[in-house]
């Protein structure tokens, strides 16, 4: 088993004392992050990773990425605790955690989820140790039609499986490709779009984007919404703890079915808000009392934070063997990566071995130390949350404006921040997607290159793309994913006419 | 935030407004990106794709897209125009922006220590409604610490403004 011996080796790396500390930082900065209105798992690592610049990229993504394991831990706290999400991808918790702290059942409510996510994540971790390196060996082999395809894969599934309406998926996703656009053509040298402004010239990072959208953004709508922090207290000790895993063990079907739902969910970027929801739905539908659920069952806390943490876990898989992330902040983590001066894609398996396996190894140490972290600091975190949002919102948006600053130096990123929060705003308000613009911004130069080798070596035939059964088959899928929305509709929309009596039909 | 608003009474603003001017927004975006694309040449040279192959396509399909989210509005013209939101709430909404965009033109000229302590000082006393010596300790306090940790520990500079050149930092 070569994995195996790849992993100790991973350990070793992993385990040593600098590397625990900032795992140990990565941590607890995600827990407060998930915790905190306006800073997620997303803009926390964008925000962050300026300051990693100068570190040694294993440290440095050991940290991130425990960082992002932090804030899918800290999204379930607020959600039980005050029934307001700090993430997108707890709202499915709050439905179910937040009655349990009202019936008194917190501390069993917080077990339960934190365990849930410990179970999603550790699973999603032995998928990517046993996976990774076959999914790396068997992408060796891919040339520029094979890496598009996958890339329209990702794209088509975007508008296929999202639940907002599939023209503004589409509208979100070519903004973000027409914004990685701008600035000088890397082929041909040429200016594009940048109309004579030098700010232009480097083009649109997509730090601030991910910075502005969902940091300032977030900010905007939760004024909006005007927050009253009216909490429940929970003290996690050790007998309830015990008590609930005892309870926990009776669900493993529940367990089994939400990992694998997360897991799909993060390898196709579905990513783990949609994953979190899927899985509520399956749960509620599979149990022998469906009508318990939205009244403090706690199957309704497992499935979501199952699911949302394999989904969250299992999406670094496609970023490290494909150089394609599969949510948001794997986005940030495949462009932390570029700056650090690693190629993200098959090669990394072969040539950053040290780095790699370092970053699965913290995985699954990240992921326990997390869960011993969040079990026994849960009171804190609840005390953070009750200070007032006069206080906490301009400390946010000070620091979302250093970390858009810190990102090149400059001040016209500080400005596009802002204009991205307000087109962050707008998007959500309006339910236009903005994880579909994110990843489109950060693939649109690679899916441009490979699409333009792939042009170059078929003289402009698009049937390059059905050359041969592999790339052939990744393209029917995508196509496939795409239209299934659209055959579905159109099949409801005949059984409906069969129903009814001809004449009926307007 | 639980200002007291006499005058936040008025019918809530509806969705088609905001959903046409976005749809609009992207298409003209979209008109940019083809018109830029047709600039640069979308066709094929002696070397392969032009520096317009690819976007010319990308701006199609976002007027594309904008062109279907108005027609989808159009189509539903004569059902009742949903809620985007309340005054009151727009009114919330813009009583951050504002300071925000005063901040960051603040940056500017004062350096981002400052202009961050008079963000959140007058969040405190605006919205909070804290009494002075607590405000200005937190207002004060945070910018401290941030220069601590950005300029000191991690080395990274931030934009000064006078009053870091009057301690000569």
């Amino acid at each position: 088993m070569d994995e195996i011996t790849n992993l100790m080796h991973g350990f070793g790396v992993a385990l040593t004392l600098p590397n625990l500390g900032f795992m140990l930082i990565g941590l607890t900065l995600g827990v407060l992050i998930g915790v905190l209105p306006g800073l997620g798992g997303a803009n926390g690592v964008a925000i962050l990773l300026p300051l990693t610049f100068s570190m040694n990229p294993t440290s440095a993504i050991i940290m991130l990425s425990c960082i992002y394991w932090g804030a899918l831990f800290g999204g379930a706290i607020t959600s039980i605790l005050f029934n307001i999400p700090g993430e997108p991808w707890s709202v499915a918790t709050t439905f179910d955690g937040y009655p349990m702290a009202q019936q008194g059942r917190a501390a069993q409510a917080l077990t339960a989820a934190f365990t849930s996510s410990f179970v999603g994540a550790l699973f999603a971790v032995i998928l990517i140790t046993f996976l990774a390196p076959l999914l790396a060996k068997f992408a060796l082999k891919f040339g520029p039609p094979e890496f598009f395809a996958v890339q329209l894969l990702t794209f088509c599934s975007f508008i296929g499986t999202s639940k907002e309406p599939a023209a503004k998926t589409l509208a979100s996703m070519m903004l973000g490709f027409a914004l990685a656009a701008v600035g000088m053509d890397t082929v041909t040298g040429q200016l594009r779009m940048t109309f004579g402004v030098p700010e232009l010239l480097k083009g649109f990072d997509f730090l601030i984007a991910v910075i502005g959208l969902f940091g300032i953004g977030e900010i905007l709508l939760t004024m909006e919404e005007g927050l009253a922090f009216k909490g429940k207290s929970a003290k996690i000790n050790f007998k309830v703890v015990w008590q609930t895993w005892g309870e926990l063990a009776r669900h493993w079907k529940t367990f089994l079915r939400s990992t694998a739902i997360g897991c799909w969910m993060g390898i196709t970027p579905g990513g783990a808000t949609p994953a979190s929801f899927m899985s509520y739905g399956m749960a509620r539908r599979m149990s022998s009392e469906p009508d318990s659920f939205g009244k403090g069952q706690i199957q309704g806390v497992i499935a979501p934070e199952t699911a949302a943490h394999a989904a969250g876990t299992s999406a670094l898989l496609p970023m490290l063997t494909l150089g394609i992330p599969g949510s948001p902040t794997a986005a940030v983590l495949l462009g932390g990566l570029l700056i650090w001066g690693l190629q993200p894609g098959p090669m990394l398996f072969v040539e950053q071995k040290d780095f790699v396996w370092g970053l699965i190894a913290s995985m699954y140490l990240g992921n326990l130390v997390g869960l011993i972290v969040v079990l026994t600091t849960v009171p804190w975190w609840a005390a953070i949350l009750r200070i007032p949002f006069s206080v906490i919102a301009p400390v946010i948006i000070v620091i979302c404006a250093i970390g858009a600053y810190t990102v090149h130096s400059s001040m016209f990123d500080v400005v596009m921040m802002l204009v991205f929060g307000g087109v962050g705003y707008v998007f959500k308000k309006l339910r236009y997607p903005l994880a579909p613009m994110v990843l489109a911004l950060v693939l649109g130069d690679m899916a441009e290159a490979s699409f333009r080798q792939s042009m170059l070596a078929s003289q402009g035939k698009l049937s390059i793309f059905w050359s041969n059964p592999l790339v052939g088959g990744i393209t029917a899928l995508a196509l496939v994913i795409l239209l299934w929305p659209a055959v579905q509709r159109l099949r409801s929309w005949l059984r409906a006419r069969e129903t009814q009596p001809v004449g009926d039909v307007p | 935030m639980s200002d007291p608003d006499p005058s936040s009474t008025g019918a809530p603003v509806g969705k088609r407004g905001p959903e046409l001017g976005m749809a609009g927004v992207l298409a003209a975006i979209a008109l940019v990106v083809i018109g830029d694309s047709l600039r640069v040449g979308i066709g094929w040279a002696d070397d392969g794709p032009r520096a317009g192959y690819f976007p010319f396509y990308i701006g199609l399909l976002l007027l594309g897209a904008s062109l279907a989210i108005v027609l989808g509005q159009l189509l539903q013209w004569k059902q009742p125009d949903p809620v985007f939101a309340e005054r009151a709430q727009l009114r919330s909404v813009v009583a951050v922006l504002l300071p925000m965009v005063v901040y960051v033109a603040a940056i500017w000229g004062l350096g981002i220590y400052l202009a961050s302590a008079l963000l959140i000082g007058f969040f405190m006393r605006r919205h909070g409604h804290y009494r002075w010596p607590l405000t200005v300790a937190v207002s004060v306090g945070v910018p401290l610490l941030l220069f601590a940790v950005f300029e000191k520990w991690f080395l990274v500079p931030l934009p000064k403004g006078p009053i870091e050149r009057l301690f000569g930092l």
